[in-house]
């Protein structure tokens, strides 16, 4: 039976006329955590470098798969100037027309003659994409593991708390290391595990661990709580309870979660490419700073600054964006 | 408490087997036969045969007393992990590598923490305020620079440009020259991360009503600070070093590498070099094996210091 509406409501009991307009608009909790991250300007200028940096790795793929025509800075292969050319100084150049011209390299080039300011800005591409599939393969095991564990308990809890409990035995680094080296170069399924694919292979699958235990521990604690409780009155079955009652109810810190994760990927990738696991034939921030340490000697500063300040500004601005995240979405998990 | 030890010894085993149950996984079933490559590109098919049997990967995976899964279980139990691809022996190799790492991680465990926890309190003492927010943001700045343009730049500068230190470490020399630098490094660079943890620590603390009460009672801050708060903050600080304690042994990756300094973490640098699975292996055990006893020992250490635990 349809009840009555709002209006018919408030024009049979006159009493209550003109209160509607008293009763300020409900939020949910994502507008309200929303509203209060807007107020912090600094988190509003870190989400917008974090855009920017995305909206950038994006294009670069988009250039890619669309086979567009590629503007000047996704051109990362061609050779613009002479090798080792400093930064901001302006030098004549002949260009593939022969014409001779005065040219100016913002970040200099390279030894090749490539331009440093090209290879950073392609190198947010190879990064990104690496955290990215990290991020995705870890939370595609951790999540479902984490929700298994926390809803069910009983023996698969015992199961899923084995496996955390002996991947976290073995220290970080070795583990992802020995992943990546055990998976680089090799063919499974017909597919070739090359390049950046086994680096990210291996950090997604070693790194599932912290989002699992915070998702079996949330799940442990909302288990009890009553809008479960009547889910579970009303019949709902275990997988709507869990995926359209649970989960999104702790879908903030999963996303909290994962912007500080980012920042461990991107992390990662970089000691990766130094150890020789990583990308070879594309320019990445790990491949670059690996490259330059031995061009710093020669006083090649630039190469290396270039990377450093490419991986500083995203790592600072999703440190920032994710600790106002927590803040502002969970202030219960506030650490300061 | 005998029946505690002995419970919690026992929830050790299967972790131990998991951790053997993951290497055998990844280098064996994964990983796989990897002669050919031992060999190298110009090898023979006797000279694989061979060494595919030298390194028993002609044996069954399983199902066998003599099988590969047996064996991998067999050696890692025994501690006879065999001869890495240069014929010497991994234990030789591993426990080489211990006293050069232990020289280097040691002085810059202790070195961050007495840095970090001194800042930490001198930060309370300043709590929300702009100087606590300059020392916050401070943090994440360091925490969000990689650890190798660290490394990279702070030997560029003061061993190459400077000249204040050895570029390289140097066996003749003193460990305080060629190590100095090194540490240094590391604990600029491990900074920002532990400053951060500690002043959580310390922040959490002063907001018991223990605190209040002493504050009420019209104690002052330094004494608040350094009588009340410290020695309550010290639980979860001495949990977190105790944990810390085997990474020690595992030298550090990267420091070792740009200093040349010969520790577990330049082994395990040539060990992925030169794709050498049984390093890599050994390594992963005895590590997971420190960890493992170490966290019993805290877990047992607080068993003993709070009657209220009690292992369900």
């Amino acid at each position: 039976m349809p009840g009555p509406t709002r209006e018919s409501n408030s024009n049979e009991h006159p009493a209550f006329a003109g209160l509607e307009e008293q009763i300020p608009p409900g939020r949910s909790l994502w507008a309200d955590g929303l509203r209060r991250l807007r107020r912090q300007r600094l988190a509003v200028v870190c989400f917008w470098i974090v855009v920017l940096y995305l909206g950038l790795a994006g294009f670069e793929f988009a250039v890619e798969i669309f086979g567009w025509e590629k503007p000047a800075f996704v051109r990362w292969n061609e050779i613009v100037g002479p090798s080792y050319q400093k930064p901001m100084e302006s030098y004549e150049w002949t260009d593939e027309q022969g014409r001779s011209c005065i040219r100016r390299a913002w970040m200099g080039t390279d030894f090749m003659g490539r331009s440093t300011l090209r290879r950073t800005l392609y190198g947010a591409k190879t990064s990104i994409t690496v955290a990215l599939c990290a991020s995705l393969i870890s939370l595609a095991i951790g999540v479902p593991l984490g929700a298994a564990a926390g809803y069910f308990r009983g023996w698969i809890d015992d199961l899923i708390i084995w496996l955390i409990s002996t991947l976290s035995t073995i220290p970080y680094l070795l583990l992802l290391m020995a992943f990546a080296v055990v998976l680089r170069d090799r063919t499974f399924w017909g597919i070739e595990l090359r390049g950046i694919t086994s680096v990210y292979l291996a950090m997604g699958l070693t790194s599932w661990v912290g989002i699992c235990r915070l998702i079996r521990g949330e799940f442990i604690k909302r288990k009890e709580s009553e809008y479960v409780l009547a889910a579970k009155a009303t019949g709902c079955s275990n997988a709507r309870i869990i995926f359209s009652h649970l989960l999104p109810n702790v879908f903030h810190i999963i996303i909290i979660d994962l912007s500080l994760r980012f920042v461990d990927f991107i992390h990662a990738e970089v000691i990766l490419s130094f150890l020789g696991l990583g990308e070879t034939d594309k320019p990445s921030w790990g491949a670059m700073i690996d490259a330059a340490r031995a061009e710093l000697a020669r006083d090649v500063w630039w190469e290396m600054t270039a990377a450093t300040v490419a991986i500083f500004l995203l790592s600072l601005s999703l440190n920032l964006l994710g600790d106002a995240l927590r803040d502002c979405l969970d202030p219960k998990l506030r650490m300061d | 408490m005998t029946v505690y030890i002995f419970r919690r010894l026992l929830y050790t085993v299967p972790i131990v087997v998991g951790v053997l149950l993951l290497t055998f996984f990844l280098f064996s079933v994964v990983g796989g036969d990897i002669s050919p490559q031992i060999a190298g590109k110009n090898a023979d098919a006797q000279t694989i045969a061979e060494i595919r049997h030298e390194y028993g990967f002609d044996k069954p995976l399983f199902l066998s007393w003599d099988s590969q899964f047996v064996n991998h279980f067999r050696k890692a139990l025994t501690f006879q992990f065999g001869r890495a691809l240069d014929r010497e022996k991994i234990s030789e190799k591993i426990l080489r590598g211990v006293g050069p790492s232990l020289s280097l991680t040691i002085p810059m465990f202790l070195g961050t923490l007495v840095l970090s926890l001194t800042l930490a309190l001198l930060a309370a003492f300043v709590r929300g305020s702009w100087l606590d927010m300059v020392v916050v943001i401070l943090c994440v700045a360091g925490m969000s620079i990689p650890y190798l343009s660290f490394i990279i730049y702070g030997q560029y500068f003061f061993a190459y440009k400077l000249g204040w230190f050895p570029i390289l470490y140097m066996p003749e020399e003193s460990l305080l020259t060629s190590l100095t630098l090194p540490v240094l490094i590391g604990i600029i660079a491990g900074l920002g991360g532990n400053l951060r943890f500690y002043r959580t620590v310390v922040l959490d603390e002063m907001r018991s009503d223990y605190v209040r009460t002493a504050f009420a009672k019209g104690l002052s801050t330094p004494q608040v600070l350094f009588k009340h708060v410290l020695k309550n903050a010290l639980i979860p600080i001495i949990t977190s070093v105790v944990l810390s304690i085997p990474y020690l042994f595992l030298g550090s990756l990267l420091l070792e590498r740009f200093f040349g300094i010969p520790g577990l973490g330049s082994l395990m640098i040539e060990a992925i070099a030169s794709r050498d699975f049984f390093i890599i292996n050994a390594m992963t055990f005895i590590f997971s094996l420190l960890i493992v006893v170490f966290t019993l020992l805290t877990d047992i250490c607080y068993a003993w210091a709070d009657p209220r635990i009690k292992l369900e």
